[in-house]
């Protein structure tokens, strides 16, 4: 059984897809168990895959027995050990906690809703899983789709902003394509184990670094990378909570693996920081995506486009830590895909629960909201925490490497880039909390000037909040061995 | 300094003690009798916990507990000894103390959201016991954020627009100089030093040039902005919305002291005394300390609102303990450490005592108070000693820091600073002593109020008057406090 995790994990939720979109003609109410279910199984396959990683090293898969190159195989190393569990342990808590949700928002599209979301994990996962460049590319198009099928099931703007993206999207898709195609045509391979071992003796070749740089601008588009983020903000904010806290937390970091994934494994370091000699330009590029997405989500008077913009500003974080070319910044750019997705997941859960019951999340409509729903604002507290950098939450510390890979790397804007950005996040979100605390005023001073009682979002919906804001705290915790036992063998030795 | 050690996870039970108790608030929130002895016995417990350790502490041993190995050579690491120590016997028993007169105040004036109020003073003092063990500076600085976000809703308890104003203040003060300054400074010393253990003799000697030094050496001593060092100081009066007993715990003991605490810590176990010294770095250290004991002085002479008054005498006093550790002298560090003590016990009575008015009369500036000795003698006779304390007069605690800190500017051979700590003393008096002077003497005629004797409940007097006590009985049993300022001046310097 265990052998067959790595297929397991994409099969799964592809042929439950199917079986949701049957059930719901059937009966609706079978759509979620299934769902889940399905979720269950591909986040017990990843895990399980990660502890098999942990104890045996690199796992090939080879998908129905056909052999690289003709066939495709899976690899699984540390790094996409690392970032399946995450993937699929996010998708499955959003699931979950957004059950009432979807049936407030959609009671007659439930069955489409489920599949859609069964088949975006399918295709997250498989990017994550995949040792091939080009099934990558087709499941970057299964995402991408599912996703604007997703997306755009949402408020009156949503289906233009969507469509916005999907212009945007394809056209990353196309330079991902188009880079791939180069490297096909000067290898003759897809595999990327096979392309790695046939690119050393070209790499001073013009088409093996157009190949990277297509590539790589087309991954940046996808992860909506300063100044290519213009799709993101109004496609995530008009977004229903369930698609939006599903896709933020999720698609940039999967982006942002796949971009760390050709450096390091497709390509080499070398060729990456030495041969190509753009890094410390594409770290000046991070500084100021991290510095505009701080400026620009001040501008907001609106928490969830407030927190798009954010994203915005973590996706710098993470390029800038990946291209800073030392193994410090590499590893605070691949412990902050875990860390972001999960503090993402945890503040995109919060704008869930606050829409359920306020239906809205404009700054107006949060006043009061530590009297009305102490358990969501709690979790707020903490996922902010996080990403304004406070230990003991996980945010802090992948912080703390970035910024050390920064110093060691001399690179002092990129420092300063990050603690600006901190700032930023204080101010960011104490001004929520200010409304949430103070708002409405009383008109006499001191006594209950916030009548009314708790009005909590329902349980179903809470305690997987509640769950999320605890692993924040956990993942900090064990940072430690996160970096020892998995991140540090993820990032190739010759990096120092 | 080899310092026999042991393991023992009472440093973390006794951080914990207080944030284990918040769910416990929380559930008996609708019986405000149980919520009340609950954080009795936390803060019951707690203090044991503290004390226990003490004779371990007497005796030279360090207590260890590491909590998560988190980055290569950081861990989250509780390590107890004699400066700690000094510091957690002090702001845990204040705890009892405050506990009581919480009750007190917060009925006696109806206020709203008390479940809170207990909570988050309870999750304040796990982080100040945090602080007060911190084995390194990541620990440290992960107890100084703890506390910085779990006061700011006691500050702004009332939630009205003068809080909201406040509560601004008090977070761009306090959180954007450490994260400013502190954070940075922070993994600069790990990029040099490659750890952030504390030791007697600092890590940073050695490592990095002599201005990055002199950089590092003010982001930290800015960036501990509790500290209330000129001119990061003006968040402490903004702080006086809060309701008076997070006054006077927080802002004349717990929180500020954390501030000055971390400050020493970072001067005697990250750069230590021999760098310092070296490079000179005591001099600017010790002229910024005095220029903030002369202005916060200065300014408290003119002030009529009584806790404003309070907060910047609490700014000039706090700078007394910065000085004394920049002195980098044996008397005067011994001063400037015993000073956090007798300035805690000294300063939570004029505290208790300007709450205990306001309960009673509803009086909040000194000008509306002649007179109000006859009104409230336990209360204003407790405020004298108080007083008497904080200018460093006998009979009571405040005497010995300052004298200590008087030999220390000798030892030193900086007598301009001797002439500012007498100054200082004298206009101590000039803002205390009318006060005092005026509110049992005065012509009748001139009373605010009628002389029927009429104190605030029992829960405010008792408190005051016990810490009234102490801050005399310290100075004839100045005990554990300065033996145990003396065993860690001794492990730093070697005298």
């Amino acid at each position: 059984m265990s052998e067959q995790y790595p297929a397991l994990l994409v099969v799964v939720p592809l042929l439950s897809a199917l079986v949701v979109s049957i059930a719901g003609w059937i009966n609706k109410r079978l759509c979620f168990p299934i769902a889940v279910a399905a979720l269950g199984v591909a986040a017990w396959s990843a895990v399980g895959l990660l502890l098999r990683v942990l104890d045996e090293g690199v796992i090939v898969y080879k998908l129905g027995g056909w052999s690289p190159p003709m066939g495709i195989a899976y690899y699984i190393d540390y790094l996409n050990g690392l970032v399946l569990p995450v993937v699929s342990i996010v998708a499955l808590l959003n699931l979950i906690a957004n059950k009432k949700g979807i049936e407030q928002q959609f009671p007659d599209k439930i069955g489409p809703f489920y599949t859609l979301y069964l088949l975006m994990v399918t295709g997250l996962l498989g990017i994550v899983v995949t040792g091939d460049a080009f099934n990558l590319y087709v499941l970057l198009e299964i995402a991408a789709l599912t996703g604007y099928g997703l997306l755009a099931m949402g408020e009156e703007r949503a289906p233009l902003a969507t469509l916005n993206y999907l212009y945007m999207g394809t056209i990353g898709a196309c330079f991902y394509l188009l880079g791939v195609g180069y490297l096909y045509i000067v290898t003759g391979s897809l595999n990327m184990v096979d392309i790695a071992r046939l690119l050393p003796p070209l790499y001073q070749s013009k088409a093996v670094m157009a190949a990277f740089i297509i590539c790589m601008v087309g991954v940046w588009l996808k992860m909506a990378f300063f100044p290519l983020h213009a799709w993101l903000p109004n496609a995530y904010t008009y977004a229903n909570s369930a698609a939006s806290s599903l896709i933020a937390p999720l698609v940039t970091k999967v982006m942002i693996y796949v971009m760390i994934r050709l450096m390091l494994t497709v390509f080499t370091p070398e060729f990456a920081f030495t041969t190509l000699a753009v890094s410390n330009a594409i770290v000046w590029l991070a500084v100021i995506a991290i510095v505009m997405g701080a400026v620009l989500a001040l501008a907001e008077r609106n928490l969830k486009k407030m927190l798009t913009y954010i994203v915005v500003a973590e996706v710098g974080y993470m390029v800038g830590g990946a291209w800073l070319g030392n193994r410090d910044g590499m590893t605070g750019a691949i412990l902050h895909i875990v860390n972001d997705a999960l503090m993402t997941l945890c503040v995109f859960m919060v704008v869930g629960n606050i829409v359920y019951k306020v239906k809205g999340y404009a700054f107006e409509d949060l006043q009061g909201l530590f009297r009305k729903m102490p358990f969501t604002m709690g979790a707020l507290v903490i996922g902010a925490m996080s990403i304004i950098g406070v230990p003991p939450t996980c945010g802090f510390f992948s912080k703390w490497y970035l910024i050390v890979g920064a110093i060691s790397a001399g690179h002092y804007g990129f420092m300063a880039a990050l603690i600006f950005s901190s700032l930023v996040s204080v101010v960011l979100f104490f001004r929520v909390f200010e409304i949430c605390f103070y708002e409405p005023f009383a008109d006499h001073h001191g006594h209950d000037n916030h009548p009314g009682g708790m009005d909590e979002a329902p349980v179903s919906m809470v305690v997987p909040l509640l769950i999320v804001a605890v692993i924040l705290i956990v993942v900090g915790l064990y940072t430690g061995d996160i970096v020892n036992h998995v991140i540090q063998f993820a990032i190739p030795e010759t990096m120092v | 300094m080899n310092m026999e050690t042991i393991i023992s996870i009472k440093p973390l039970l006794a951080v914990l003690v207080s944030l284990l108790v918040v769910p416990i608030l929380v559930l008996s929130g609708k019986r405000p009798n149980v919520r009340e002895a609950c954080t009795f016995l936390a803060a019951g417990i707690k203090f044991l916990i503290v004390l226990s350790m003490v004779p371990v502490i007497l005796n030279g041993t360090q207590i260890v507990y590491t909590i998560a190995e988190v980055i290569p050579g950081v861990a989250i690491k509780l390590r107890v000894d004699s400066f700690g120590m000094l510091f957690a016997l002090v702001s845990s028993s204040l705890w009892i103390v405050t506990s009581a007169y919480s009750i007190g105040y917060m009925r006696k004036l109806k206020e709203h959201s008390q479940t809170r109020y207990f909570c988050f003073f309870a999750l304040a003092l796990s982080a100040t016991i945090g602080v007060a063990f911190s084995a390194n500076l990541l620990t440290l600085y992960l107890f100084y954020e703890m506390l910085s976000f779990a006061t700011y809703p006691l500050v702004t308890h009332h939630q009205d627009h003068e809080a909201r104003s406040s509560g601004r203040k008090y977070l761009l003060y306090i959180v954007g100089t450490s994260i400013g300054f502190v954070l940075p400074a922070m993994l600069i010393s790990y990029s040099l030093a490659g750890t952030l253990d504390f030791s007697s003799q600092g890590f940073l000697a050695g490592t990095g040039s002599k201005p990055l030094i002199g950089l590092l050496c003010f982001m930290f001593l800015f960036g501990f902005a509790k500290a209330a060092i000129m001119p990061f100081h003006s968040w402490l009066p903004a702080a006086m919305v809060a309701p008076t007993p997070v006054s006077a715990l927080l802002h004349a003991v717990a929180v500020v002291k954390v501030g000055v605490f971390c400050v020493a810590r970072v001067l005697t176990g990250v750069f230590g005394t021999d760098l310092l010294f070296s490079l000179n770095l005591n001099v600017p250290i010790i002229y910024i300390a005095s220029f903030t004991i002369m202005a916060g002085s200065l300014i408290a002479l003119s002030q009529d609102n009584l806790k404003r008054l309070l907060a910047f005498s609490t700014i000039a006093q706090l700078s007394y303990i910065v000085l004394g550790i920049g002195l980098l002298s044996p008397k005067g560090m011994t001063g400037g450490m015993l000073h956090i003590a007798m300035h805690a016990f000294g300063k939570i009575t004029l505290f208790f005592c300007a709450g205990a008015i306001f309960v009673a009369t509803g009086k909040k500036n000194i000008s509306e108070m002649i007179g109000i000795g006859r009104r409230m003698p336990v209360t204003m006779a407790a405020f004298f000693i108080g007083s008497l304390s904080i200018i460093g007069m006998p009979p009571c605690g405040g005497f010995i820091s300052k004298w200590y800190l008087v030999l220390g500017t000798l030892e030193a051979h900086q007598l301009p600073i001797l002439f500012v700590l007498l100054t200082s003393s004298l206009l101590n008096a000039a803002y205390f002593m009318p006060f005092v002077y005026k509110a049992f003497f005065c012509r009748p005629e001139d009373a605010m109020f009628e002389s029927r004797v009429q104190e605030a409940p029992a829960f405010c007097v008792v408190p005051l008057v016990i810490t009234a006590l102490i801050s005399v009985i310290l100075l004839f049993y100045p005990q554990p406090f300065l033996r145990l300022a003396k065993m860690m001046v001794q492990s730093i310097t070697g005298v």
